[in-house]
C-alpha cells in the first residue's frame, strides 16, 4: 500500500447556506437583540478570513506542526471481520493533538477571535473535549479562556476539569436546569451578552447563530478532506458510507461535508438512543423530537408539547443534547443523510469491542458510531466499504465506564 | 389606535414617565400570579408584561431564571398563560405584553397563538429571541390580530437596524440600558442615555428603558430621556420574597406604588 503525501486542506466556501443563514428550512439567527451585531460582524470577518491566504496558511501550520494531521485512515480488519466481513476505516481523529476532532474548530475560531481583536475567549463544553481545546488554543495564543460546564458533566468528566484548569483556564460550573451541555450553552451566551465587547464566543459544535454552523462544519471540514482523498488512495474508490456520532452535529458535519456530493455514498449519523426512546431518556432528535427554535437556530430538539425543552440522557455527555446542528436538519429533510441511534447498552459494547479488536478506547460518543457497524456491515456485507469518524479517543470515559454498575474491565 | 397607542400618548399628554411591570406569569403559580397581576395594576403600573416561563431562559439573569422554574414546576404553560391573562383581563386597566422566547410560540403554531393571544385581550407581543430580521411571519400573524409588536434595541444596535425595528414595530421600543441579562443593579447605566438619544435621533415611536431599574430615582433619571421605565427583576424578587405571605398582594401593590413615588 502506498502513502500518498496528504496535505491538510479545508472546504471553505462551496457550500454556504443563504444569505441568512438558512439550510433550507433550518438555520438562521434567533438570538437576543444585543448579540444581533456580534453574530453580523462575526460572519463579516469569518467570510473575510476564509479568504485571506494568510489566515488559511496559518491555520495548516498549526493542523500540520501542532495538531498532528493529517490523521490516519486505519484499516479496522478485525473489527471489520466481526462486521459482517465488510473493509472497516477508522478516521483518526482521536489521534490529534488533545485527543479529539474538537481542536479542528476551536483553533481556527481561535485564530479568528485573535484577529477580531478579542482578548477572552468563551466556550461551553459537555464532555470536557471542546472545553480542553479551547483552553488548549487558548493557551496557545496568549489569550484568557472562561469554559462553562454543566455541574452533571463536570462528576462525569473530571479528567477534562483538570486538564482545562492545568492549560490555564477558568471553568465554571453550572447547575441550573439539566446541568448538561445545552445549559453551559444558556450561561455562555448570557456571559457573552454582557461581554459582547472584547469576548469572543468560541461555539464548539456546528450549532447555534449562523455563522457558527457553516463555519464549524467548514473548520471541521478537513476530517472529510482527508479522508475522502485517503479512502481513494487505500481502497480506490469511495466508500458505500460514511458513519459518524451526532450530538451537536460536528465530527458528522466535518467528515460528511466531503462526500455531500457523491451521491452514491450513504452518510449515516447516530444520535444517542440513551436507555430508551421516551421522553427523558434519550437523545435521539430525529426519533423523538420535532422542529423548533433553540439556542440561536431552527433546527429538530426533543421538547413537550408546551415547547419546553426537555430532559436527555446518554451515557455520552458530548451526545447528551436537545437539539442537533440545523445542517443535519435540512440533510435529514431532504433524504440525504440518514440518521440512526445506539442506545448505552451498544455504546458501551462498542467501546469495549473496539478495545479488543483493534487496541483502540474510542470516546464514548465516537462509540455509538463504532456500535453501527456491525449491522451496517452485515447489510453490505464482505464487498461493504465503510468509513467510520472515530471522532476521539477514550482516556476520559474510562474511569466513569469503570464505574457503571457490573463493573466493566 | 392600540390600547398601547393610548396609553403612551396619554403618557406625554401629562408629562409623566410610564412604568412597565414586568413579572413571570404563573410565578409562584398561576392562582397567586393572578393576585400579583391585579396587584401590579391597582399599584399604577402603566404597561403589565407577563413573562412566559420556557425551559431555556438564555437571555435572563438568575432572579427570573428562578422565578421560571417556580412558574414551571407549578405546571405553567404558554397555553395556560393565556388562560390566565384571558381571565383578568375585565378587570385589569393596564395594556397586556406577552414576553416570551420563540420557542413555545412556535411550537404552538404561530397564528394560533396570535389569535389565541387577541382572544385573551393581549396587546402586544415581545418575543426575546425573534430579532427583526426573523420575525417576518410572526409579525404578520400578529398584525393580522391587531396585535403590536414589540422589539429591543441594545446599545449594539446599528442605527439601520433602529430603524427597521421603529418601522417594522408597534407599540413602543423597548431598549435594553445596559449589555448582560436582565437583573437589577444599583445604579442607571450611562449607556441608557446614549442608547435614547440614538433611538430620539430616529424615530418618535414611544421608547421604554429596561434592565437593571429598580427604584423611584432610577424611573425619574430615565424619564429624562424615554417615555417608560420597565422595572422586572427587582419586582419578581419582591414575589419571590413574599411567596408564602397571605398578603402577597398588598406588598407587591405597595412595592410599585412606591416605584411610582
Amino acid at each position: 500500500m502506498t502513502t500518498p503525501t496528504i496535505v491538510p486542506t479545508h472546504n471553505f466556501g462551496t457550500r454556504d447556506p443563504d444569505a441568512r443563514g438558512y439550510f433550507g428550512a433550518f438555520g438562521g439567527r434567533f438570538v437576543p437583540e444585543t448579540l444581533v451585531s456580534a453574530v453580523e460582524a462575526l460572519t463579516e470577518a469569518y467570510f473575510e478570513a476564509r479568504q485571506d491566504p494568510a489566515f488559511r496558511a496559518e491555520l495548516t501550520r498549526l493542523l500540520v506542526h501542532y495538531v498532528g494531521r493529517p490523521t490516519p485512515l486505519w484499516e479496522a480488519a478485525r473489527l471489520g471481520a466481526a462486521s459482517g466481513g465488510a473493509r472497516v476505516f477508522l478516521k483518526r481523529e482521536d489521534l490529534t493533538h488533545t485527543g479529539a476532532h474538537k481542536i479542528n474548530n476551536a483553533l481556527g475560531q481561535a485564530l479568528l477571535a485573535k484577529r477580531m481583536g478579542a482578548r477572552r475567549l468563551i466556550a461551553e463544553t459537555g464532555a470536557g473535549q471542546h472545553g480542553v481545546a479551547s483552553a488548549t488554543a487558548a493557551a496557545l495564543l496568549g489569550m484568557d479562556c472562561v469554559v462553562y460546564m454543566g455541574t452533571e458533566d463536570m462528576a462525569r468528566q473530571a479528567l477534562n476539569v483538570f486538564r482545562m484548569r492545568l492549560l490555564g483556564a477558568e471553568v465554571r460550573g453550572v447547575d441550573s436546569g439539566s446541568a448538561t451541555l445545552k445549559d453551559a450553552i444558556n450561561e455562555a451566551m448570557r456571559d457573552w451578552v454582557a461581554t459582547v465587547a472584547d469576548s469572543y464566543y468560541l461555539l464548539g459544535s456546528a450549532l447555534g447563530p449562523h455563522p457558527y454552523p457553516l463555519m464549524v462544519r467548514e473548520f471541521q471540514s478537513v476530517i472529510g478532506q482527508e479522508a475522502r482523498a485517503q479512502i481513494l488512495a487505500q481502497v480506490g474508490r469511495l466508500p458505500d458510507a460514511v458513519v459518524a456520532s451526532v450530538g451537536g452535529g460536528s465530527n458528522a458535519m466535518g467528515i460528511f461535508d466531503a462526500f455531500v456530493d457523491d451521491a452514491g455514498v450513504r452518510l449515516i449519523g447516530v444520535e444517542a438512543g440513551g436507555e430508551a426512546i421516551t421522553i427523558g431518556r434519550h437523545a435521539a432528535r430525529f426519533a423523538g423530537g420535532a422542529e423548533g427554535v433553540f439556542q440561536g437556530t431552527r433546527t429538530w430538539l426533543l421538547q413537550d408539547a408546551d415547547g419546553n425543552v426537555t430532559a436527555t440522557h446518554s451515557v455520552s455527555a458530548g451526545l447528551d443534547y436537545a437539539a442537533v446542528g440545523p445542517e443535519h436538519a435540512w440533510l435529514q429533510s431532504t433524504g440525504r443523510a440518514e440518521y440512526a441511534w445506539a442506545d448505552d447498552r451498544a455504546a458501551l459494547a462498542a467501546f469495549e469491542s473496539l478495545a479488543r479488536l483493534e487496541g483502540i478506547v474510542p470516546a464514548l460518543e465516537s462509540a455509538h458510531a463504532v456500535a453501527h457497524v456491525a449491522a451496517l456491515g452485515r447489510e453490505l456485507g464482505p464487498d461493504g466499504v465503510i468509513v467510520v469518524n472515530l471522532s476521539g479517543r477514550g482516556d476520559k470515559d474510562v474511569q466513569s465506564v469503570a464505574n457503571l454498575p457490573g463493573g466493566r474491565a | 389606535m392600540s390600547r398601547l397607542d393610548e396609553t403612551f400618548a396619554r403618557l406625554r399628554a401629562e408629562h409623566r414617565t410610564g412604568l412597565v411591570a414586568y413579572v413571570t406569569a404563573g410565578d409562584p403559580d398561576l392562582a397567586r400570579s393572578a393576585e400579583v397581576i391585579r396587584a401590579v395594576d391597582r399599584g399604577g403600573a402603566d404597561v403589565i408584561e407577563l413573562g412566559v416561563p420556557f425551559s431555556d431562559p438564555l437571555a435572563d439573569g438568575p432572579v427570573i431564571q428562578r422565578a421560571t422554574e417556580r412558574a414551571l414546576a407549578a405546571g405553567t404553560t404558554l397555553a395556560k398563560v393565556l388562560d390566565l391573562a384571558a381571565g383578568l383581563r375585565a378587570d385589569v386597566a393596564a395594556p397586556l405584553v406577552l414576553f416570551t422566547y420563540a420557542n413555545p410560540m412556535v411550537r404552538m403554531g404561530i397564528t394560533t397563538f396570535a389569535r389565541r393571544a387577541r382572544e385573551a385581550g393581549i396587546d402586544g407581543v415581545l418575543v426575546l429571541d425573534l430579532p427583526p430580521e426573523e420575525a417576518g411571519e410572526a409579525r404578520a400573524a400578529f398584525v393580522a390580530e391587531g396585535l403590536d409588536t414589540i422589539f429591543l434595541l441594545s446599545p449594539t444596535t446599528s442605527v439601520a437596524r433602529i430603524r427597521r425595528a421603529a418601522d417594522l414595530g408597534g407599540g413602543f421600543l423597548y431598549g435594553i440600558s445596559r449589555l448582560g441579562v436582565t437583573g437589577a443593579r444599583a445604579d442607571v447605566a450611562d449607556s441608557a442615555e446614549s442608547l435614547a438619544a440614538r433611538v430620539r435621533a430616529e424615530t418618535t415611536r414611544p421608547l421604554a428603558l429596561g434592565f437593571g431599574f429598580s427604584r423611584p430615582e432610577h424611573i425619574r433619571a430615565v424619564g429624562q430621556w424615554a417615555d417608560a421605565a420597565v422595572v422586572g427583576s427587582a419586582l419578581v424578587q419582591v414575589v419571590a420574597d413574599h411567596a408564602g405571605n397571605p398578603d402577597l398582594g398588598g406588598e407587591v401593590e405597595r412595592y410599585v406604588r412606591w416605584l411610582r413615588s
